[in-house]
């Protein structure tokens, strides 16, 4: 007999696509995940639809305009889990960078005519908007994550997610670090794990692409990347990339922008 | 006279937001619009004042799915702005990312957004139900395509191990070893997808495309050669503004591009195929044959096959690159910011993709410019409906829209890409 299989829904709004596309690159367990869920609203893989309400949402990028701050309403009240995936829908992605500008300034540098965009003065997180029940970070979302994520909402039970820093990742790995074996500055002091520690494993200082870790201590890092050369305006741009927009990174970039 | 408008609202199967909207009068097709409202990201403008050395991790992000091509075409501007050359396993390491890519994007788009048209089905999904043999083929061909991005550039999206001057980290030897026997079994697949579209039914129409793809130097262009076109364009990336413009109309957040005083042309595979045929590896250029795709093809619909084509050669240029491989002495050359302009075009899985960045003394960059293969396509894509659909207009309204879509899915069109996707509303009066 044919049993109600959860009704899953993907939702896109500001970003780059790379987040849904994880859920496409799952290759050995799509089929198998097509099997448990039913794919009721999945643009970029069908464009066959089921109406609402949906039990699972998934939902990828920022709101940046009007239309879209009104879009996530509806969602919200169509759906009974809401997942963001991704730095864009858990923080405004990069994006948000022009939170810190004149979005006016901004259209006027890449249209000829900015009077035909319509774009909100900021880049916010989905959870500014709507209540949202579990994020999952990464600029992109790993793969692994978004399976245990899902397999967790199928078990009904809580994701596994660490909220701890990059650094413990590294530990795992068994990577020298890179701060301390090789003085490249990097971010996994303050940022949250999830990836595997992939920068640090290719020699390389990590750029906070998760965002910050639970209780990060920004400034006590700064002062570090500051001591390996790092000036004022540096320190700025390094925690305004994917996460600029998260409290803890955007402080913390605040503190340099003079 | 009778009016008939025919929408799609929300186009599927396609990366980012789009909608369609084509207007006939007395049956005959007056003009077709493709809308593009994914929302304005503004990547040319916060580039401004960041180091040239953050360009490839931040313009990577205006696609998750070809952020390789972002990356090749940042690093090559900025190396041509900065005067320095990367070469040897370096260059060919480079070529070697880029194949991964060619092969994840095009079996993502040939199985999974394309083929689902012609064989009637909503989505790979769908299609799973009935064929799950051909849906596990797509699967493990992208993964063996994934598997060289991961292993050379840290993880399948946004890679972190590009950088300008070279890699963070390079592979040894050893490492690549792995990959060539995934490779090896990812070109049976491969062979197998170009004998699996060659079959497909395809509408009996043609098109009289400028084509404009890099010329390689005897080899099957991914980020070197000159930008040439099928009606005598030469040109080096540097003088890609001089033949160019891009302009904005009211219903699109993403430019349109156009040769000056000449009009519209076409980037992507066919243009490369059209353009650089005989590069192709013997392999891929004897099955493209055996598919009776010939010299040149102006087929749009046939574009699938082409695709193919090119996961196949890249699955034998990839091999070809493992098997060649010495490891470099360093991963990256050293670099000296300096103030200059640099110019790159590379070739995206969907088309060309230029930057061009000008630095000041300090390797801050003072203005940046991007060109997506979907700005540039954008017309053409809108020729390709106003050519076609008149004939289709007597079809049912469900059987003209994903005809139309499918019109617009011929050229893989990167939403997310141009905006910086897409409503279809078909208008034939009555």
């Amino acid at each position: 007999m044919d049993r109600a299989r959860p009704k899953l829904a993907v939702w896109k709004f500001a970003s780059c696509d790379g987040c849904q596309l994880s859920l496409l690159d799952c290759e050995d367990e799509l089929l198998a995940i097509a099997g448990e869920v039913e794919i009721a609203y999945f643009l970029e893989a069908t464009r066959a639809t089921v109406e609402g309400p949906y039990d699972l949402s998934l939902v990828e990028g920022s709101v940046t305009t009007a239309h879209d701050a009104a879009r996530i309403q509806d969602i919200r009240k169509q759906s009974r889990f809401l997942v963001t995936i991704g730095a864009c829908a858990t923080s405004g992605g990069v994006q948000a960078l022009r939170n810190f500008a004149d979005v006016r300034e901004y259209a006027a540098i890449v249209y000829a005519r900015p009077d035909y965009i319509q774009t909100l003065a900021t880049s916010t997180a989905i959870a500014e908007h709507v209540k949202v029940d579990f994020e999952l970070r990464g600029c992109p979302i790993s793969t692994r994550q978004l399976v245990e994520v899902i397999s967790a909402f199928l078990a009904g039970r809580k994701p596994q997610t660490p909220p701890h820093s990059v650094c413990v990742e590294c530990k795992i790995a068994g990577n020298l670090c890179v701060m301390v074996g090789h003085g490249t500055p990097c971010l996994g002091p303050v940022t949250h794990a999830g990836c595997g520690a992939i920068c640090p494993s290719y020699n390389r200082g990590c750029y906070g692409c998760y965002g910050p870790m639970e209780t990060p201590n920004a400034p006590s890092l700064s002062a570090w990347l500051s001591k390996l050369g790092m000036d004022e305006d540096a320190l700025k741009r390094v925690y305004r990339t994917f996460n600029a927009n998260a409290e803890a990174f955007r402080k913390e970039s605040e503190r340099h922008d003079r | 006279m009778t009016v008939k408008t025919i929408k799609v609202d929300q186009l599927a199967r396609v990366e980012g937001e789009g909608a369609l909207k084509v207007v006939a009068r007395d049956g005959v097709v007056q003009s077709a619009e493709l809308n593009i409202f994914e929302p304005p990201r503004f990547f040319e403008a916060f580039l401004r004042d960041r180091m040239y050395t953050e360009a490839p991790d931040l313009t990577a992000r205006i696609c998750g799915i070809c952020p390789v091509a972002y990356q090749m075409s940042a690093v090559h501007a900025m190396e041509n702005a900065l005067g320095v050359v990367v070469d040897g396993p370096l260059r060919a390491l480079r070529r070697l990312i880029y194949c991964g890519e060619w092969i994840e994007s095009h079996t993502l788009h040939v199985y999974m957004l394309h083929a689902p048209d012609f064989l009637g089905y909503e989505g790979a999904i769908e299609m799973a139900r009935d064929h799950a043999d051909i849906v596990r083929r797509a699967l493990n061909l992208k993964k063996a395509g994934n598997s060289i991005i991961a292993l050379l550039g840290g993880r399948e999206i946004h890679p972190i191990n590009v950088r300008v001057g070279g890699f963070y980290r390079t592979p040894r030897k050893r490492e690549l070893q792995p990959l060539a026997e995934d490779l090896k079994r990812a070109r049976d697949w491969a062979l197998a997808t170009v004998r699996w579209t060659a079959g497909f039914d395809f509408p009996d129409v043609e098109r009289d495309y400028e084509f404009v793809a890099l010329r390689g130097m005897g080899e099957y262009p991914f980020s070197q050669g000159r930008i040439a076109s099928s009606r005598g364009l030469d040109i080096s990336a540097a003088e890609y503004d001089e033949h160019f413009e891009e302009t904005q109309v009211e219903h699109s957040t993403a430019l349109h591009a156009h040769i000056k005083a000449r009009g519209p042309f076409l980037t992507g595979p066919l243009a490369r195929y059209a353009l650089n045929a005989a590069s192709l590896s013997p392999l891929a250029r004897e099955a493209a044959q055996e598919a009776g795709l010939g010299i040149v093809c102006v087929n749009p619909f046939r574009s699938i096959i082409v695709r193919a084509v090119e996961v196949l050669y890249a699955c034998d240029e990839a091999l070809r690159i493992i098997d060649e491989y010495e490891e470099p002495e360093r991963p990256a050359i050293d670099i000296e910011p300096r103030a200059g302009a640099g110019y790159a075009a590379t070739e995206a899985p969907r088309g060309m993709l230029y930057h061009r960045y000008r630095l000041n003394a300090d390797g801050k960059i003072a203005d940046a410019r991007i060109v997506p293969p979907t700005s540039q396509n954008q017309p053409s894509i809108e020729e390709d409906l106003k050519t076609f659909a008149t004939a289709w207009l007597d079809l049912p309204d469900d059987a003209l829209r994903r005809r139309c879509e499918q019109t617009i899915r011929n050229h893989d069109p990167c939403i997310s890409c141009a905006t910086h996707f897409l409503r279809l509303e078909i208008d034939r009066g009555g």
